[in-house]
């Protein structure tokens, strides 16, 4: 019994492992080469992801989204440990009110209200600008975080409140001095979820950033595929160049994205 | 000792002060959620292309033109295949995977990072490589196909077809999440109810079915409505695989309402289109927490 469930899980395994062999076999031969995508070619040809690096601006791509990931999750942790303080500390009839509204916000889908949205951002920030899609991350990213944080404050325990106020300590001298440094694994999970959502956006991305100076990974490699969808190998170079460093941190930091990425789904 | 206890309770809860702290993160939620919603509300009553500030009032004609538009009816039901098809396979699938995974196998953790790894990679991307696989011409499947003597298929020019295809790709990304919840769901029952369960003479079945299950519930509830609510706003994977094509016959709400507002330039619809998504969101998850939520046991 045991060995058959072994069996099954290494064919899973393999099953899962196919997508990704079929990527590489595509992203390492010359287009020249015609044969099956199963067949293996043992050449590295690297022309692919030259013309993909190229091409597709994959430098400017990086940067932004590397600069966007960066301040949204600063923002995401910053506002959202700020705000969990007062929710889950002071649980007046009030406060649980904002704290519903908050959290509700997380079934409200970015697409419905796409439309007053984009009016929004072009009448405020302008399209193809940092704060254009910044700013509509960081509200979507919110609830998530504040959900979360809440629930971690809150099982921290209130006497060392109360010893810090008996110290003379301020209410927000609590919250910097006492609470903020104990929020380390929570943010922990916070950034690897949100970062993660922000690096392979893609719906926001797509409305916001039209400049091709802004693209962000998933614009560029998008545009890319519908200008060169004949030249699979270059797309299939593109798309391993997309992946590669959130794929590495994966594997080396495997148990705190299984945690942080699961944590969305944690039971409230 | 009394008197300085209550003291400090009531200056530990009534100082209203603390309360700016969530300012800041209210101004976005009210900026950039819940006026584009009621914003969103308000254009779908109008006619409007999105850019002229001229408009006009049509009240409710966008909704009644919904109700007779063929196109949005199949959209509706490709938006519940691709939610509820995909929250099935990934859960039954998951479940499978966790129940055989939890018998403390060595290759436990390989599989699980093999198997999770799809879930931290772009769906715009995974969209393309299973593309690679069901293109037409020189496609993977394709290969195998001729191998085995078949026709070559045109695997997405059916609508029907790539709406399926689209949920297997999508439940193949995510089912790592599932797998995870119920991983650690499986590992948090206590190794004793088994033990009970085998004094009273209870086959492997029946404890699956009166201990696994049961206990298991809370993960199943997050699991499923996670899963449900990701998989009615999919997006990204049929923009790569079909951009919703041939037609409108693959879309999703989702990208029927991209295409209806920066193509077609129809604001209202679009609008009217996105609150029904919302109505549909919010009634399928209440429905859903409310039936599993009440068969949660307590451990």
């Amino acid at each position: 019994m045991k060995r058959l469930s072994r069996c099954i899980m290494y064919i899973v395994g393999i099953l899962y492992l196919i997508p990704f062999y079929i990527l590489i076999n595509l992203a390492f031969r010359p287009a020249s080469n015609s044969s099956s995508y199963w067949i293996p070619s043992f050449n590295l040809y690297l022309d692919n992801f030259k013309n993909a690096w190229l091409e597709a601006n994959m430098i400017s791509a990086f940067k932004n989204n590397i600069f966007i990931t960066l301040v949204v999750v600063v923002s995401v942790i910053v506002l959202g440990a700020f705000a969990s303080y007062p929710l889950a500390r002071y649980k007046t009839k009030f406060n649980n009110f904002i704290y519903t509204l908050c959290v509700s916000c997380m079934i409200v889908p970015p697409l419905t209200i796409l439309v007053p949205l984009y009016k929004l951002i072009v009448n405020t920030t302008g399209t193809s600008t940092y704060l254009s899609v910044i700013l509509p991350h960081i509200a979507y990213q919110l609830p998530i975080t504040i959900f979360l944080f809440t629930g971690f404050i809150g099982s921290i325990s209130k006497e060392l409140d109360e010893a810090a106020l008996i110290d003379g300590c301020g209410r927000f001298g609590i919250f910097f001095r006492i609470i903020f440094p104990l929020l380390k694994p929570v943010t922990a999970t916070v950034t690897i979820l949100v970062g993660v959502a922000i690096w392979n956006d893609y719906t926001f991305s797509i409305f916001f950033l039209q400049k091709p100076n802004m693209y962000t990974l998933t614009v560029a490699l998008n545009q890319f595929f519908s200008q060169f969808s004949n030249q699979i190998n270059w797309v299939a170079a593109g798309c391993i160049i997309g992946t590669i460093p959130l794929v590495i941190l994966y594997l080396f930091l495997q148990k705190y994205f299984v945690k942080g990425l699961s944590a969305g789904a944690v039971k409230g | 000792m009394k008197t300085i206890q209550s003291k400090l309770k009531k200056q530990l809860h009534s100082p209203k002060i603390v309360n700016i702290m969530y300012v800041p993160a209210l101004i976005f939620f009210v900026l950039l959620i819940f006026y584009p919603f009621f914003q969103g509300i308000i254009i779908s009553f109008k006619e409007w292309n999105g850019y002229s500030p001229k408009f006009l009032w049509v009240g409710l004609q966008k909704y009644q033109k919904l109700f007779h538009d063929k196109d949005f009816y199949f959209t509706v039901k490709n938006t519940l295949i691709y939610g509820v098809g995909s929250t099935l396979i990934q859960n039954v699938l998951g479940l499978g995977c966790a129940v055989l995974l939890d018998q403390k196998m060595r290759c436990e953790k390989l599989v699980r990072t093999v198997v999770y790894l799809p879930v931290v990679i772009s769906a715009l991307i995974m969209g393309y490589v299973w593309y690679f696989f069901f293109k037409f011409e020189g496609g993977a499947i394709n290969d195998i196909m001729m191998l085995l003597g078949l026709d070559p298929l045109d695997w997405l020019a059916v609508g029907k077809r790539s709406v399926w295809i689209i949920t297997l790709v999508n439940s193949f990304q995510y089912m790592g999440i599932s797998m995870v919840i119920y991983l650690a769901g499986l590992q948090g029952i206590p190794k004793t109810y088994y033990e009970a369960a085998s004094i009273d003479g209870a086959t492997s079945w029946t404890k699956f079915k009166n201990v696994t299950i049961p206990l298991l519930m809370p993960a199943i509830t997050t699991s499923v409505v996670i899963n449900i609510i990701g998989g009615l706003k999919l997006f990204d994977v049929i923009m790569a695989m079909t951009k919703g094509g041939p037609g409108y016959t693959s879309a999703s709400i989702s990208t029927m309402m991209y295409q209806m507002y920066f193509v077609r330039m129809d604001a209202g619809y679009a609008s009217a289109m996105g609150i029904v998504m919302f109505l549909i969101i919010s009634i399928i998850s209440i429905i859903n927490l409310k039936f599993f939520r009440n068969k949660e046991v307590e451990m």
